[in-house]
């Protein structure tokens, strides 16, 4: 038995199939992947995602620690409530995870990283804050409700304590607001517009079946991964870990190289990366015909090395395969897949597939 | 889960037969293989008039999750394949026993080893344990 959130019953209840995930357990899905990936393009679903890790960062010495730690700089942080992505990478470049920070305020900071990397995680955090004069602490009594669509925010509105509502609404994206012991970030990992809820174990339940009343409808994992495999956004684990640089991920734009003088962890393995033009590049890859391209299957580019597919699987809004891939340098648009022993063609594509509900390449 | 159908045949490797009066027989996979499946999105149906041993790979499911081989539970020549689910492969999902089938065969021999509904539902409850 797993790791259960404070929504686990509600999943339970609701007849979802549950199963593993990073130690979790956690609802694949409620009865259909299919239709819960479509009712998140065309309204709006709720997913539970409380096994992420939420750790406060504060003290004198936090955006400091931030800016040592991360490869994109929270000084860009300016305003109050603003989000960063950013890659935390070793000394060899690698990623050691991919997170979320928001700046709280003066000296306080909050950052979300996986569920799945969560001890190495916290081990490298306090490992690296030692030498500043910074508190770490884990938020294990924050749970966290992602209401995506649409018409996600309009419906969740309602629902928001009344003195919320109006800034809540306000927010622009890739803004949080804290809100007593609540915390509502206009972010998420679907493509779609919507909020991401950081609210205490104890009121999740009620609020999740309040999401449920205003026509938010739960959504599984499942569909959590193919609709962020149509946005295009990365999975930590496929799509790099410790062995792949960000600029070998699709991460480059996550990367502040300026000020030069900022040194971050794994600044100098990157710096000689990055002069290496004969490095793999990251792309999207559709299917021509019928089948389903999946994780680890081989791409063949004429005349040059092998490439492989990070993540793969089947587009409910396009009706065709696609994935993300790490390929070889150059300049091509067309590929080959080994598919089950057969090679099928598959077109180089930029990412995302899908974004806010509209198909962003030509079928 | 609903109740299996009295009239077919099943495998341990969750396939369903059905002897049909013209001594052909059509196969497909058990309610309770989509089911952990999850929603079918595409299926390679063999070749009309294509021989298959016994055990051997005769179409692959693909749910959103997984590909899975289907194994043929008999040897024979395939007959027939079910062309819709080339369009929708969720008539699976749906309706595992009638819509959903996947191929017809003609049976070179007729030593299959198969088990009856009760016998099925014992094995899908030990499973369970």
């Amino acid at each position: 038995m797993g790791n259960k959130t404070p929504l686990f019953q509600c999943h339970v209840d609701a007849g979802a199939k549950i199963v593993d995930f990073g130690g979790w357990d956690m609802p694949l899905h409620y009865g259909s992947q299919l239709e819960e990936h479509h009712v998140v393009r065309n309204s709006a679903g709720a997913f539970d995602v409380s096994h992420m890790t939420v750790v406060d960062v504060g003290g004198a010495d936090a955006k400091i620690f931030l800016q040592a730690l991360l490869a994109n700089d929270v000084a860009r942080l300016k305003e109050e409530g603003k989000a960063l992505y950013s890659a935390m990478l070793n000394d060899e470049g690698g990623v050691v995870d991919d997170l979320i920070t928001y700046y709280l305020g003066p000296d306080r900071y909050r950052v979300v990283v996986n569920a799945s990397t969560r001890d190495k995680d916290l081990a490298w955090i306090n490992a690296q804050a030692r030498a500043f004069n910074v508190e770490i602490e884990e938020r294990s009594n924050l749970a966290m409700i992602a209401v995506q669509g649409p018409t996600a925010r309009e419906l969740a509105a309602d629902i928001l304590d009344p003195a919320w509502r109006e800034a809540a609404l306000a927010l622009r994206p890739f803004f949080g607001l804290e809100a007593g012991d609540w915390f509502i970030a206009r972010t998420g990992y679907t493509g779609e517009d919507g909020w991401e809820i950081m609210l205490p174990s104890e009121e999740a339940a009620e609020f999740w079946e309040n999401c449920s009343r205003a026509g938010i409808q739960p959504i599984g994992l499942g569909a959590r991964d193919t609709l962020r495999l149509e946005a295009g956004l990365n999975l930590y684990g496929s799509d790099m870990d410790e062995s792949v640089s960000p600029l070998e991920a699709g991460m480059g734009w996550t990367i502040a190289w300026e000020p030069e003088d900022r040194k971050f962890v794994g600044r100098t393995a990157l710096e000689t990366m990055r002069e290496n033009s004969q490095r793999q590049k990251f792309s999207g890859l559709l299917l021509e015909g019928k089948g389903v391209l999946r994780d680890h299957m081989r791409v063949v580019v004429g005349g040059r090395a092998d490439g492989e597919i990070t993540s793969g699987g089947f587009s409910p809004t396009l009706q065709r395969s696609i994935a993300m891939a790490r390929l070889p340098a150059g300049d091509y648009d067309s590929a080959k897949v080994d598919v089950r022993g057969r090679l099928l063609d598959v077109r180089v594509v930029k990412l995302p597939f899908v974004r806010n509900g509209k198909t962003k390449i030509e079928l | 889960m609903s109740e299996l159908p009295g009239d077919l045949k099943f495998t341990k490797e969750h396939e369903w037969l059905r002897q049909e009066e013209d001594g052909t027989v059509t196969i497909g996979i058990t309610d309770h293989a989509q089911s952990a499946l999850g929603d079918l999105v595409y299926v390679e149906l063999p070749e009309v008039g294509q021989e298959v041993e016994a055990g051997g790979e005769m179409a692959v499911v693909e749910s959103v999750k997984a590909a899975s081989d289907v194994y043929a539970p008999i040897a024979g020549e395939v007959v027939a394949v079910n062309e819709g689910l080339a369009d929708d492969p969720e008539k699976i999902n749906g309706d595992a026993y009638g819509d959903g089938w996947i191929v017809r065969m003609r049976p070179s021999n007729d030593d299959a080893e198969t088990l009856t509904p009760d016998e099925y539902q014992e094995f899908l409850d030990e499973l369970e344990e």
